[in-house]
Formats: C-alpha cells, structure tokens, sequence
C-alpha cells in the first residue's frame, strides 16, 4: 500500500482509553476485539486505524460526531498520544520522536485549523496570524511581514489591527486559516473547520479553500462531519463509524459501491452527476479526432450535462494537456441522471 | 460516554419524591436510635456522654512549643527561622512604609514622637484627582465621578487618614495576592501532584476563621502592619488559586491543541498562551483579592494593621457608636470605589480594543501627563495653601453624634421593651435550645453525623463527618463547639427565616430585586465588627445580642441565593405553567420554589458559613464559645489554643457545608437541571 508519496502513514493506529489500555492492547496481540474492549472497561475511540495520505492531495476523514475522527488527527499529530501503532511522518516515526524533535515538527511542518478557529482573544488578527512564527523566535520585522503576506492571501487585507471578537465567524477562520499556513506547514490539518459557519459562509468558505489549494498544493488532512462537504472537497474520503474506518477511496468509489449499508446511507441521496467524472463514464478513444465541444476529464457528469443541451450526440473528452482522450455519449449521460 | 442513559433511581429517593413529608425508613430508623441511646444509655456508658478529661489529647499544647521551638531553636544552617521571618518582614516593610508615606504619613526622619516630617504625603486633592483620572481611563465620566465622590466622603467624613493607611496596606497586599494565586494556581495546573496538595489546604483555608489565621501571624512576625499585611496575604490568596485553577481548567481544549500545534515549550504554552487565554477570568480573581484585602485588613487591625478597621475596634471597645458606624461607612465607600474600579479594569484588560495610534508622547499617554501635571499642580498649590494640601478640619461633617443620640434616644424609651424581647427570647428558645444540644452524648452525635453522610454521599462522606466530630471530642473541646453549634445554628435558622421570604418576595419583582441587592451588597461589605456595636448598645452583652449581629451578617446570603434560584428558573417553564392556567401562587410553590431548591439549599449552606464566621467575632461580646477561645488565643499570642479552637470551627463549617451540598447535589440530580 505504501506508495512512494506517501508522505504521512498511520499503521494499525489504536487509541483505547481507560486504565491500563497499554497493557490490554499488548496482552491481545495488538488487535482486541470490540467485545474483548468493552469487557475490560476501556473505551476505544480509534480503533485499527491503517491509511496513508500522499503527496499533494485532500484526504478528508468523514464521520458523525462520536467516530473518534478528531481524536484520530490529533494522533496524527500527536496531540493525543496514540496507545498503539504507527504514525510515519515523511518516513519518521513521529511516536518515536522526543518532545524536542516533536516541538521541532510541529513548528516547521504542521499547520492545524480548529472548528472554533482557537484564536487567542488578547491579540490582534496580525499578531494571532504571527504567532507561531513569534513562539519560534523569529524576529518582529520579518514574522510581520510574513503575517502580512498571509493575512492577505486569505483576503483579510486592511483587519490587521481588529480584534478577533470583533469579526464574523468566517472572518475569524480565514484568521485560523492564515495563522496555519504562515510556518508554511507541509502537512495541513483542518479539524471541521467550516462546522461552525453558516451554510452560506461555509460554501464560501469551501471555495475559498478551494482556491487556496490550487495554489499552494498541500498534502491535507481534512476532518469533516459533512458528506456533500466531503464529496465537494475530496480527492479521497475515509468514512469512520465507532472508531474504524469503514471505508476509504475516492468520492466515486465510495458512492458507487458503497461497502456497507452504513455507508450507502451516507450515499443515497446523493446525485451520482455531481460525483462521477467524466473519466469514468466515458468510453476510450485512441488519440481521437477533435469534433463538437470538448469536456475535461477531471469535470463531474453534472457540468457536462448542459453541453448536451443543443443536441449534441457525444462530447470529446480531453486529458490535462488538452488531448482527446475518450468520448462521452449522450445516452450514457441520460441514463446516468436518471438515475438521480 | 459509556454512562449515558436514564440514570437508575434509586429505591428511597424514589419513595421520597412520592411523599415529600415522610422520612425514608433508614433515617426514622437512625433517629430513633439515637434518642433511645441518649436517653438510656447513660448509666451504661457515660463516656458516651462527656468525653473523659484522662483522654485528651493536648494537641493545643504541642503545636504551641512547636511553635515557641521554631522561634527560638529552629535553623536552617545558616540561617534560623526567626531570621526568616524577619527577612520576610523587612521585604515587605519596603513597599508597605513607601505606600503609607506616600498616601498617609508622609516621609518621616527619626522615630516614634520625635519624627519629623521631611516630604509629606500627596494632597488630599491630589489622591481624588488620581482616582478620578483613573476612573475615566477604566470606566469614563461616571466611573470617574463615582470613585471620586467615594474619596471625597472619606475627606469630607474626616476618615483621610485612616482611610489612606488602609488603602496602603492593600495597596502592598492584593497586588501580590493576585500573584502568589496566580503562581501557585499554574503550578497547581501543571503538575497534578501539587493540585492534589493544594486543594485541601485550600479548602481548609477558606473556613478555618480569620482570627484563627491572626494567631500564628501575630506569633511569628509580630504585631504591626507588615504582620497585617501578611496574614491579608494569607487570607487573600487561596481564593486568588482556586480562581487561578478554574480558569486554566476553563481554556478550551482547541486553544491547548493550538499551542502544541505551533510547537510552544512548556514555558510558552503557560505564559504564551494559557495566561492570557484565561485572562478573563483571572481579573476576575483580581477583583475578589481586593476585595478580600479589604475584608482582611479591617480584621487585622487587630494585630497592628491600623486605619478604618483600628477606628471601627476602637470605638466599639469605646461602645461609640456613631464613630464606629462613621468608619464603617468610610471602609463601604472605600470598598464601592475599589470595587467598580478594579471591575472596569478587568474588563477593560481583558478585552483590549485597538488603540489609536498617533505620535507624540503627549497624544499617546493623555492620562499619565494629565496625573504628572495634577501632581505637581497640587503640591505646589499645597505648599501655599494648607487646604489644599490637608482637607480642613473646618469643613469636616461628623453624623457620629447623632447616631449615638438615636441609640441613646431608644434605649432611655424603649428599655423595658428591648429587655422583655431579650428576655422572652433567652428564656424560651435559646436556653433550651443550647440546654438541649449540651445533653446531646457526644458519641451518639458523632455517630449519627457519620450516618448522614453515609446516607447522602456515600463511604467518603461518611469518613469525613465521622472523623471531624471525633478530632473535636478527642481535644477536648465538645461542650464549647456545641455551644458554637447552637449559637450558630439558631443564628441560621433566624436569618433564614427572615432572608427567604424577603428572597422569595424580591425575586420576582425587579424594581425591588434592584434596591434589595444594593441593600445587601452593603450589609456585606461593612466590615462585621459595625454589626456588634448597635446590637450591644441596645442589648448589652450575652447570647441574645451576639445573635441579633450574627443574624444581620448572615442574611445577605439567605436572601441573595433565594432570589437568585428563583429568578434562574427557566422562563420556558413559567411560561407552560401559566398556558396551563396556573395562577401565581401555584407557580410559585409548584414551580419556582421546587425548581430554586439546590440554590437555596446553597444559600443555606453560605448563611451557615457567614454565621461562622461572624461568630468568632462576636466572641468580643462575651460568648463562651470556640470563638472565645480562638479571641483569649489571640490575646494571649497561644498558638496552639488559636488553632485547634480554629480547626475546629473548620470542622463544623465543612461537615455542614459538605453534608449540605451532597443533599442539594442529590436535589439537583433528581431535578435533572445538570
């Protein structure tokens, strides 16, 4: 499983609490059964938790509140401190590391945005977005500028002085946002960040987000209880349930075979064009002959769609660089949206 | 979370919440055990009774040549211990002697008669135009006048001096109240093996009466303001931690999260992140400091404090009571500014709002060049004119006299009156209640209170209130706590009797809930000794007259939490009651008044402690209880008499304070409100 972009890896990640849980986890073999957990009084908020997130994407962990999701990135993280398992880091054991190289990490590396922005009410919007680069020891002048920088990547431009009380919930998360990126993390946690905004804030806020990944290409850890969230903003999803990951791969996979009825709870009501891209229905072309309108491969069914409207039989499907990859037919389209 | 569900009520509780007026079987089986044993069982075991003098422990005794082999034998190589606290004084004489110079005395040469005055103290305008200027820096215009008007009545009262002595020992004390709490809360939040250590001793702290706390002071650094200072510090800053505690514990998780995230040390993760983000909270600690300082240093006058509280002893050992009531108020006045000032301070610090940013020194710090210029204004000013300088005698007011005149006026008119009330009363309700409770065998009691705290909280409670009743037979002082039990308890009873209705009548409406609260804001802020002085005067000295004050201090809480419960009743419900045609007074004894029952069980468990607190003071009026004990203590500089007399009132305080609250815990569990 381990592909080379790898760049963090959680290998059977276990996290029981109750008295004694080291002890409970060795003396089964590392693998206790749910039964086994609840009989010695512990409760297991991850449980045998394996994935790897690589280089460059959003991998977003979806689960309703209790599925030990946000205690699974701070594991990543080491926030809370895993009972069992493996979390490699760019190939380093981060369990491993001492509390110095930890301190080490998370200052140069990590970047974590929180659902309630945990933004610090004495400071203003400039010092809170510089003030990881402060606990670092960098210099006023240059963490300002820094600060400066950021703050106007997430077009807070001109609140510099403000007070966090004094901006709106998105205001204030584009602050987190901001504070995140500034020690230029490699790896992003965002931990629901968008849960607490309004459903109009939080589609701008998507956007938004969007954007900034466009740009700057992190590898991302997203926690979410959302699923159309999750669907919008993934490029792979894992779904938790009770503390295991019940099922992982892209919003395709998930919504088109869902692996258990849990899941294709998540699943049904959601339209399959908005998900599907064209990749996927289309049917290949060897280096095609360009003619009618032209469609990317990465678009979903549901942008395809209206190009269908002036009564053209197929669209030709093109790769990254332009070149016609596939053709995508009508009939495969309708049938596709009709079944919602 | 694995705990979730409906909780199991449990048999007894579920019989009780079917019939409110019968007792649970367990309960009527005690009781009658426990009067069968007090009245039968004498001839079998007297012991039961009175504890037998050969079985004593001298517990009193050892502390006190502890106490006499610290100062004297006691070192810690190079140093001894004597040194230490001399150290300890003469550090704190610095700030002390520098505030008190400034503010009151002026800057002295030479001791005692012959001191001469080299630079003298601020003008009286000068300290007024400060706190106003502070006052509109914190709060604007009205805070401004408000704490100047407060200055202006202790200049116009003739209080200045007194009133600036007093304020220069808090001045010393509260800052470093506020720090002392604030180190040894983090340290508290840090490593749990301190908070394990701290929070009994905190605990302890809080009921072991303040007189108690004098002794050791008075014995170790002597008598004067520093050891005032010291045994404010004392008293001030356990509350200071717990606040401290809270408020750490009350940062958000994801603030915590966020300070590992960006790499903090353990230093920056305190002082970076955790401080300021409980900053809120801390000012509100600061503000309890300052007012605890100011509690404490009337108190302390005592052992050498001097100011307002001096003024309130003196006149009350003089029975003069407009002059008592006349500093009373000054300290009220003082403590109404300090209040709302430090309050505007908090809030102003807490929630900083961006400053205007403009050059020039001037623009910058318009407050710090306008007190600089009203300084060298004033004494300038002063040096040519005296009234500015020192307020004029010519213009002081005094209503000292008139008061006395009132009292004076009712007692040659209503003598016979007030004494067949005194009288009627001792006769009929205090002596046999206090005859009663000195039957009681002290073994059955003891037993009987281990039982109550079985039945309402479980093994733990049980050890506790088994335990302490047994440390107050075991040294011997039975007879005088049951003496402080029944003083106490009938104070509490009177106080809530009076307090609740007026709770329950003000509740409701807020013209009255407004004025009432001002009323006991007051009643607990002037300082307990003035309550001994109009009740002494009317009824001399004894039982009866330590009661009427005891009962005047003590109100404040029955009446405060009364209201308070009821008016955090859920609209919602009051509302349901009404559309189910309820009329008032149902909704009142259906609704409110079931629904306010923790708090007011709450209330209860304060009133008991304010009537604690306040008895020990009344031991001034001649009470023969552990009160007197701790005040002959303090007189006689006994530590160890001071202490256990002192531990043992803490005794009583926590097991009525404990088995209280288990009883309004179990309430509030089985009204579902947490």
């Amino acid at each position: 499983m381990t592909t080379p972009e790898a760049k963090l890896v959680c290998r059977n990640v276990w996290k029981l609490f109750g008295a004694e849980a080291e002890e409970f986890l060795a003396s089964h073999d590392r693998h206790p059964d749910p039964d086994a957990i609840a009989e010695a009084g512990l409760v297991g908020a991850v449980r045998q938790v394996d994935l790897d997130v690589h280089e460059g994407e959003i991998f977003v962990i979806m689960g309703l509140s209790g599925s030990g999701k946000s205690t699974l990135v701070r594991l990543m993280s080491r926030l809370i401190e895993p009972t069992g398992g493996d979390v490699l880091f760019k190939g380093e054991n981060l369990l491993k590391a001492s509390q110095s190289r930890m301190i080490e990490i998370r200052r140069h590396q990590m970047g974590m945005v929180f659902q309630h922005f945990a933004l610090l009410p004495h400071l203003t919007v400039l010092d809170n977005v510089a003030f990881p680069l402060d606990i670092q020891g960098m210099d006023r002048a240059a963490r300002e500028a820094r600060a400066r920088e950021m703050i106007e990547l997430v077009g807070l431009a001109g609140k510099e002085s403000a007070f966090p009380r004094q901006l709106s919930g998105g205001q204030q998360q584009r602050v987190g946002i901001a504070r995140s990126l500034a020690v230029e993390p490699e790896i992003w946690f965002l931990d629901e960040p968008f849960s607490a905004l309004d459903p109009l804030i939080r589609r701008e806020m998507q956007d938004e987000f969007m954007r900034l990944q466009t740009k700057l290409h992190k590898t991302i850890v997203f926690i979410t209880h959302d699923f159309d969230e999750a669907i919008r903003l993934a490029d792979r999803i894992a779904i938790m349930k009770d503390g295991e990951i019940v099922q992982a791969g892209t919003p395709e996979d998930i919504v088109l075979t869902p692996a258990t009825p849990y899941v294709a709870e998540f699943t049904k009501n959601v339209a399959r064009a908005k998900v599907i891209r064209t990749r996927s229905l289309m049917t290949a072309v060897a280096g095609g002959e360009e003619d009618g309108a032209r469609i990317s491969a990465r678009s979903n069914i549901a942008e395809a769609a209206p190009l269908f409207l002036d009564g053209a039989t197929h669209l030709g499907v093109t790769d990254d660089d332009g070149r016609i990859i596939g053709r995508l037919d009508r009939e495969a389209v309708v049938s596709l949206m009709l079944q919602g | 979370m694995a705990m979730s569900g409906t909780p199991l009520l449990e048999p007894d509780t579920a019989q009780a919440s079917r019939s409110p007026f019968r007792l649970p079987l367990a309960w009527l089986i005690a009781i009658a055990v426990f009067v069968m044993f007090w009245l039968y069982a004498k001839p079998w075991f007297p012991a039961a009774f009175d504890y037998p003098k050969a079985y004593v422990i001298k517990l009193a005794k050892w502390i006190s040549s502890a106490m006499k082999w610290l100062i004297n034998e006691a070192s810690f190589g190079l140093f001894s211990f004597t040194d230490l606290t001399r150290f300890i004084s003469a550090v704190l004489d610095v700030p002390y002697t520098l505030a008190a110079s400034l503010l009151s005395t002026g800057f002295l040469e030479g001791s005692g008669s012959s001191a001469i005055q080299i630079v003298p103290p601020l003008p009286w305008v000068a300290v007024i135009g400060l706190v106003m200027l502070l006052g509109h820096w914190l709060g604007g215009r009205s805070l401004a006048l408000l704490a100047g008007g407060c200055f202006l009545f202790l200049a116009v009262f003739g209080q200045w001096t007194s009133a600036m002595i007093t304020l220069a020992s808090i001045l010393v004390a509260a800052p470093l109240g506020v720090l002392f709490g604030l180190l040894f809360g983090v340290a508290a939040w840090r490593w749990r093996w301190v908070e394990r250590m701290v929070m009994p001793l905190l605990d302890l702290m809080q009921t072991i009466p303040v007189f108690a706390y004098l002794v050791p002071v008075l014995f170790l650094f002597g008598f004067g303001p520093t050891a005032a200072v010291i045994a404010t510090l004392i008293f001030a800053t356990p509350p200071m931690t717990r606040i401290a505690i809270l408020a750490l514990r009350g940062v958000p998780g994801e603030i915590i999260d966020l300070g590992h995230m960006v790499g903090c040390t353990e230093r920056q993760m305190t002082w970076r992140v955790m401080v300021p983000a409980a900053r809120e909270s801390l000012m509100v600690g600061m503000n309890q400091v300052i007012m605890l300082s100011l509690n404490m240093v009337i108190i302390a006058s005592m052992i050498g404090a001097g100011g307002l509280g001096f003024d309130v002893l003196a006149a009350l050992r003089r029975l003069d009571f407009g002059a008592g009531l006349e500093a009373g108020f000054a300290i009220v006045a003082l403590a109404i500014a300090m209040d709302r000032l430090s309050q505007a301070a908090a809030e102003k610090l807490s929630a900083p709002s961006p400053e205007a940013k403009s050059s020039g020194f001037l623009a910058r710090h318009p407050y710090l060049v306008a007190a600089l210029g009203l300084l060298i204004a004033t004494t300038a000013l002063g040096s040519v004119i005296p009234g500015i300088h020192t307020y004029p005698e010519a213009l002081q007011l005094s209503t000292g006299t008139f008061w006395s005149e009132v009292v004076a006026w009712i007692n040659i008119n209503y003598f016979d009156t007030l004494e067949a009330i005194k009288n009627a009363m001792l006769i009929n309700v205090l002596i046999p209640f206090k005859r009663f409770l000195g039957d009681l065998p002290w073994f059955g009691v003891t037993a009987f209170l281990g039982f109550a705290g079985y039945r309402l909280g479980g093994w733990r409670l049980a050890l506790l209130t088994f335990c302490l009743p047994l440390f107050i037979a075991v040294t011997g002082q039975w007879e005088k706590a049951m003496i402080t039990v029944y003083l106490c308890g009938i104070s509490a009873l009177f106080a809530s009797l009076i307090g609740i209705p007026i709770g329950i009548f003000a509740a409701t409406r807020d013209r009255v809930w407004s004025w009432v609260q001002v009323a006991i804001d007051m009643l607990q802020t002037l300082p307990s000794f003035v309550y001994l002085m109009p009740a002494v005067m009317l009824f001399r000295v004894g039982d009866f007259t330590a009661m009427i004050a005891v009962v005047a201090f003590a109100i404040a809480p029955a009446i405060r939490y009364t209201a308070l419960g009821i008016r955090k009743v859920d609209p919602k419900l009051i509302e349901a009651s009404r559309a189910m045609g309820c009329t008032e007074w149902q909704i009142l004894t259906r609704v409110r008044l079931k629904l306010a029952l923790p708090e007011i069980l709450l209330g209860l468990n304060q009133t008991i402690m304010f009537a604690l607190s306040m008895l020990v003071i009344t031991a001034l009026v001649g009470t023969r209880d552990l009160g007197q004990e701790v005040y002959i203590a303090l007189t006689k500089a006994d530590t160890g008499r001071g202490l256990v007399a002192g531990l043992s009132i803490a005794a009583i305080a926590i097991i009525a304070d404990r088995l209280i609250s288990a009883g309004a815990s179990r309430a509030h569990h089985r009204l579902g409100l947490e």
